[in-house]
């Protein structure tokens, strides 16, 4: 049998494997100049927007895509399978992840104008990335779903690694290696579980085949009689509770949250911002397709987990980020606690849950690679990157003391960071309507204590400058700068008009 | 018309934000450039207050309604009625009032135009607060204010000023995220977060939990904002540390937007929820004016005194709308203003006193004060008469209609229990005299000690012309609300009849 492929469909992970590739070889052949550097970051980015271009048209077509696809007398449940679909959901994740991607792409330019960093290795790398973290909201079976997240992590150990001879960024990378490694162990164990007991890959097809949800009694009646003809609840429960692990490995949900503040801290900025966006919202994209789609029956299964795993992610990211003092730590922090709000809407598995979940994702992905944005820009004056030393940013860089000032009060979702503001009660929205009162308490307590820190931070930025520091005159970086600016622009869009992104996502 | 109220003062605020260091001329400029911006915004509430049909004051007037967030339900609706008029344009008023003040009596901290900045913001967020007509728009409004004033405190305020404006911002918006929850319920069971709607259905759809629950979350989250008792405790810091113009809006203002949702959403939208948690409200009303007072009474610090007077002063407005009636609901209206006006005279008094003293620390300022400084110390000593409730000026009438609603609270009521309160509440006036009247004796009255008190300023210069500015509107409003009620009455309480679904 021949497949056909729509390339239409994959069309945005195919140009970034391609430009990929292209990087590569220019970097071979090309003599080591500054100008090559330029060269290839420009060539980096043609393809991140390309790939955006070949996102908008599909959004712009509106019809969902499908390709890779097993007929129905294959097994099937009265239509085709197929593992590759673009579909709404596929196309809000990919715009969202090539969007911070530009960002992203403009901090490396300047981290790498720096030196001591191979350019070509780092962009095809990032490319890389960036191809798996397109493909895995489109990925409709498990098997694409496990290559695509592997796709996104691997080349992610080497960019942290790529810093060579520092300690800091070498351990970071280590850490994050066997993170990352048990994590996709256990999903596997788990994907494994869920396959063995469904006998398809194909998540409509594993839907099909566990049925809508059982009624508690009938849980503990089959968990007690050893299940019968259906699917065995028990085994059932511990797939789940494995899949779901390996996922919270990849968003640093608690109790998998370890990782995230060395790491970040370790890695360059760029490769911080990196896994706080693209990484993050891979994972959620993996997550919430497993959820919604393969077991969207079972939610009264896995909604309780993912609640006190949401609870419990944005508890300790919040309080663990009380005590930093240094700016990225902070930011790894604060980025396990909105994992937590990301998480909150799954937790009661309402209709729009997904949708709540990755509209407030959009939200965050703007804002936050935006504070990453200005962290980069600090950094390269200020090594030590402490919150003390942005007292008085306001002062000798108003532009970037405001932009900050605003990124952190969205975070805190407080106005006039309206975008962060929307995306709050989106999510309380969905937890207030789909009953669960405790969870939207401790998220509005956890509001409250995760406003602390951020206005600790922005205070400093207005603070009076202890004594005017010999700061080492360095030319401000005009990708830095651009970068700064299109977060910027984008989160007052989404202040103004949340209804970009809560259209799209719902 | 009501968009351009809070158009002018933000883009007023816009203007200023591309301007970098002000050179002198800009600095003269930027002087005069709060009171007019202001100013405008002032003249645009009178105009509104003119166009305002009196004859249907329990109507919404001069609606806009547009679609803002389809995804949210949140409409950009705004307009006016009976409540929100008199609060629209007391806050027009005292923001001009500020700014007035402001060109010659400049906090320390200096970064004027950052503060004119700041004050803009803070006007767009409190008027828009009482404008909204939709659940979450009031909202966002209502957390406006939270960083601009967080701002006017850590920047400009006084020695402890950083830690009363962290208390000061995470205990408003743990209210205002329990606020965000009792909203988002109300809206789960009713569909729609339009408040005229709410408020004719009468919490029609709702269940009993549910609006208890509601009104729970709702009320808390006010209460923390108006301050109740025992939520108040970030008041007297907030209140102590902050800028002169800071303290007057916090009080005329800030505190109102509690009290203005409880009128506007809590007892309205949800009347069983409100009957079934009425007594509570009023128990701990009641508490908080005994408390206020006897705080009072052991204060050494003027600001932070007035500061305790605020809370006892807001009891009584949330006394009168525990009491569910027209009569006190009414003396909740007429006693937010009151206090607006009042408290903010007190307020400007207290920091011109700290201007020229250096302290406001009572036993420091010493004695003699009406022979020192006779025209401030006889200001004082009115503001504080009035405050004190005499009849004849506005703070009388909002208290003794607080205390007549409880004589008569609403059927459902146990009338024993307010009775009690309202004995409670009475023993509260006399304490208010008994602690203003003993600062008055301490402060203005007998004869300046020798060596003076370590004035800053070495002429004693009593009121100057903007601060005479700035007082007088306040002066002559707080008389005449004291004798002519009637003229707000009048307005609020065709507006109240119809939230209580009277006849």
């Amino acid at each position: 049998m021949i497949q056909s492929i729509d390339y239409a469909a994959i069309a945005p992970p195919l140009i970034l494997a391609l430009v990929a590739g292209l990087v590569l070889l220019l970097d071979a052949f090309l003599p080591r100049t500054p100008r090559t550097r330029s060269l290839l970051g420009l060539v980096t980015l043609a393809g991140v927007l390309a790939a955006l271009a070949a996102v908008v048209a599909q959004a712009v077509r509106g019809t969902a895509l499908r390709t890779f696809c097993v007929p129905a007398d294959l097994g099937g449940v009265g239509r085709a399978s197929c593992s590759f679909v673009v579909d709404d959901l596929t196309l809000v994740f990919g715009g969202v992840v090539l969007a911070a991607a530009i960002v992203v792409v403009l901090l490396s330019w300047a981290q790498l104008a720096e030196g001591g960093i191979p350019t070509g290795e780092w962009y095809f790398l990032l490319l890389c990335t960036l191809t798996g973290a397109v493909t895995l909201p489109a990925s409709r079976d498990l098997i694409m779903l496990v290559v695509a997240l592997e796709l996104v992590s691997l080349p992610v150990f080497a960019l942290t690694a790529l810093k060579r001879y520092d300690a800091r960024a070498s351990e970071a990378a280590i850490k994050l290696f066997l993170v990352s490694v048990i994590s996709t162990a256990v999903m596997l164990f788990g994907v494994s579980l869920l396959y063995g007991l469904t006998g398809s890959v194909y998540l409509d097809r594993i839907a099909a085949r566990l049925g809508g949800t059982p009624p508690v009694a009938d849980v503990l009646a089959q968990t007690l009689a050893g299940g019968p003809a259906g699917v065995p609840s028990g085994v059932l429960t511990v797939a789940i509770v494995l899949v779901l692990a390996g996922f919270a490995f990849k968003v640093a949900a608690v109790p998998f949250h370890f990782w995230a503040g060395d790491v970040y801290q370790g890695a360059p900025v760029p490769v911080a911002a990196l896994l706080s966006v693209i990484s993050k919202a891979a994972g959620f994209a993996g997550l919430i397709v497993v959820l919604t789609i393969a077991l969207a029956g079972q939610a009264r299964l896995w909604a309780p987990i993912v609640a006190v795993l949401a609870a419990l992610t944005m508890t300790v990211g919040n309080l663990l980020a009380l005590r930093q003092r240094h700016a990225v730590r902070l930011l790894a922090w604060s980025s396990v606690a909105q994992s937590g709000y990301i998480l909150a809407p799954l937790g009661v598995a309402g209709k729009s849950a997904a949708a709540a979940s990755i509209a407030y994702l959009a939200i965050y992905a703007a804002m936050n690679v935006g504070a990453f944005a200005v962290v980069m820009l600090v950094s390269r004056t200020k090594a030590r990157n402490e919150l003390d030393d942005y007292r008085g940013l306001a002062f000798h860089n108003p532009a970037a003391a405001l932009a900050l000032a605003f990124f952190l009060i969205c975070l805190a979702g407080l106005p006039p960071g309206l975008a962060g503001l929307f995306a709050k009660i989106v999510v309380f929205r969905e937890i207030v309507q789909g009953g669960g009162a405790w969870l939207a308490v401790v998220m509005a307590v956890n509001t409250v204590i995760a406003l602390y820190y951020y206005i600790a931070w922005t205070a400093r930025l207005f603070a009076p400058v202890p004594a005017a520091g010999p700061s080492a005159a360095r030319t401000p970086s005009r990708p830095v700068a651009i970068a700064v600016a299109v977060a910027l622009v984008v989160s007052v869009a989404f202040s103004i008009a949340p209804q970009l992104v809560l259209s799209a996502a719902g | 018309m009501v968009i351009g109220l809070l158009a002018v003062p933000l883009a007023g605020a816009a203007i200023l934000i591309p301007f970098r260091r002000p050179s002198s001329r800009q600095g003269q400029f930027l002087q005069w450039y709060g009171p007019v911006v202001s100013g405008l915004t002032l003249v645009l509430a009178l105009v509104l207050a003119v166009l305002f049909d009196y004859g249907h004051a329990a109507r919404t007037q001069l609606e806009v309604d547009r679609a803002w967030v389809p995804g949210l339900d949140l409409r950009f609706h705004l307009g006016v009625d009976g409540i929100s008029l008199p609060l629209v344009v007391l806050t027009a008023l005292l923001t001009f009032l500020c700014f007035l003040y402001l060109v010659r009596h400049k906090p320390e901290g200096g970064r004027f135009r950052a503060l004119v900045f700041t004050l803009l913001v803070l006007e767009v967020g409190m008027i828009g607060t009482f404008l909204a007509l939709d659940l979450l728009l009031f909202f966002v409004f209502f957390e406006i204010v939270l960083i601009p004033m967080y701002f006017v405190i850590a920047v400009w305020g006084g020695g402890e000023r950083r830690a009363a404006a962290v208390k000061f911002i995470l205990y408003t918006l743990l209210g205002s995220a329990v606020l965000l929850l009792g909203l988002l319920l109300i809206w789960a069971h009713t569909g729609t977060l339009d408040m005229v709607r709410l408020a004719h259905a009468h919490g029609a759809g709702m269940p009993r939990a549910v609006q208890i629950v509601a009104f729970l979350a709702v009320g808390l989250g006010l209460a923390v904002k108006a301050p109740m008792w025992p939520l108040h405790t970030w008041l007297p810091a907030a209140h102590t540390e902050a800028p002169t113009v800071g303290s007057v809006l916090l009080a005329g203002v800030l505190l109102k937007m509690g009290t203005y949702g409880f009128a506007r959403i809590a007892v309205p939208v949800l009347p069983e929820g409100a009957a079934a948690l009425a007594p509570w409200l009023g128990a701990f009303a009641v508490v908080g004016i005994m408390y206020g007072s006897l705080a009072c009474l052991a204060q050494r610090d003027l600001k932070r005194m007035i500061a305790y007077s605020s809370v006892g002063h807001m009891g009584f407005v949330l006394l009168g709308l525990a009491t569910l009636t027209p009569v006190g609901m009414n003396a909740a209206l007429f006693g937010n203003v009151a206090h607006g006006l009042i408290t903010g005279l007190l307020f400007f008094i207290a920091g011109a006193i700290k201007e020229r003293y250096g302290t406001a620390e009572m036993p420091r300022l010493g004695g003699g004060m009406l022979a020192r400084l006779p025209y401030l110390g006889s200001l004082l000593t009115f503001a504080c008469v009035a405050s004190l409730g005499l009849p004849g000026l506005a703070g009388f009438w909002g208290e003794m209609l607080a205390l007549l609603g409880a004589f008569h609270p609403a059927p459902g009521l146990s009338r024993p229990l307010f009775l009690v309160f309202m004995a409670v509440g009475g023993i509260g006036t006399v304490l208010t005299a008994a602690y203003f009247l003993l600062m008055l004796s301490r402060v203005t009255h007998g004869r300046p000690e020798e060596p003076a008190p370590s004035l800053v300023i070495p002429t004693e210069r009593d009121v100057t012309p903007y601060e005479l500015a700035a007082w007088t509107p306040l002066i002559v409003l707080t008389v005449a609300l004291g004798l002519w009620p009637k003229a707000l009455l009048a307005v609020t309480d065709p507006a109240v009849q119809a939230f209580l679904g009277a006849p």
